[in-house]
């Protein structure tokens, strides 16, 4: 009798493990659309080049109500062609949107940092886009231990 | 929203310098998917837009949304030409707009 009572435990036990495992990864997944979706919006579907856009994050936050992030584009910020908005989109968050720096030529560099928060582990998108309509991407994965988006 | 800003920057620069700009708002940045112990969803209210001018001219912005943390942080650089007066501005999602300034002499 106890040994049932154990085997069915152990059954249902496993099949939350695999309900919860699927439930986390279409989660993810609609996340990851949602970002990339977000980022269309941002380029109008034009690609972006890959390069030319550092990020500075943490490589494991234990704590991911407030992550420190740092963009810095290596571009000119010249009156001609300067970095004019860098759109900053999380993978794993409720929402895709994190963040969006705008510059100008008085700006002096493309670079900013904030603090931000993340619910999961996940890749952090950042697309740069110029005066002159170019996109710049790059993308940073990034190890979350506590998750910071309440609930 | 009666607390102040923090803002660190430098007093005097050289012409033609790039500085950089520390700003911190002290705000709750209520995401909007946390629930209360009553299990309702506390509504979001948090700082959505942040604005640096110089002179008047735009040198900096961010839309900000929620998974920007806690007291949102904010530093970036500026190209200082002319002596002048920064002016930053923080919006919240209720509409009211938290502003500071802080002058700089450029020789």
């Amino acid at each position: 009798m106890r040994n049932i009572n154990r085997r069915a435990a152990l059954a249902v036990g496993a099949g939350a493990v695999t309900l919860t495992v699927v439930g986390w990864s279409q989660g993810a997944q609609a996340a990851a659309k949602e970002a990339a979706d977000e980022v269309a919006k941002f380029t109008g579907g034009k690609e972006a080049t890959k390069g030319k856009i550092t990020i500075e994050l943490p490589e494991i936050a234990e704590n991911g109500n407030t992550v420190p992030l740092t963009v810095s584009v290596d571009a000119p910020m010249t009156a001609e062609n300067y970095v004019s908005d860098v759109l900053v989109v999380s993978e794993g968050n409720p929402n895709p949107g994190v963040v969006t720096f705008h510059f100008t030529p008085m700006s002096g560099k493309a670079e900013a940092q904030t603090r931000i928060r993340l619910a999961a582990t996940q890749n952090i998108v950042v697309v740069a886009k110029t005066s002159g309509g170019e996109f710049f991407t790059a993308q940073k994965q990034v190890k979350v231990t506590i998750g910071g988006c309440g609930g | 929203m009666a607390e102040k800003p923090r803002l660190k920057l430098p007093k005097e620069a050289k012409k033609g310098e790039i500085i950089e700009i520390k700003t911190l708002m002290p705000h709750i940045m209520e995401s909007g998917q946390r629930k209360d112990k009553d299990g309702k969803t506390i509504p979001r209210k948090i700082i959505n837009n942040f604005t640096a001018e110089f002179n008047g001219k735009p040198v900096f912005s961010a839309s900000i949304d929620p998974a920007v943390a806690a007291n949102p942080y904010m530093q970036f650089t500026a190209k200082v030409e002319e002596s002048g007066t920064f002016k930053f501005s923080w919006t919240d999602d209720d509409g009211s707009v938290t502003t500071a300034e802080e002058k700089i002499t450029v020789a």
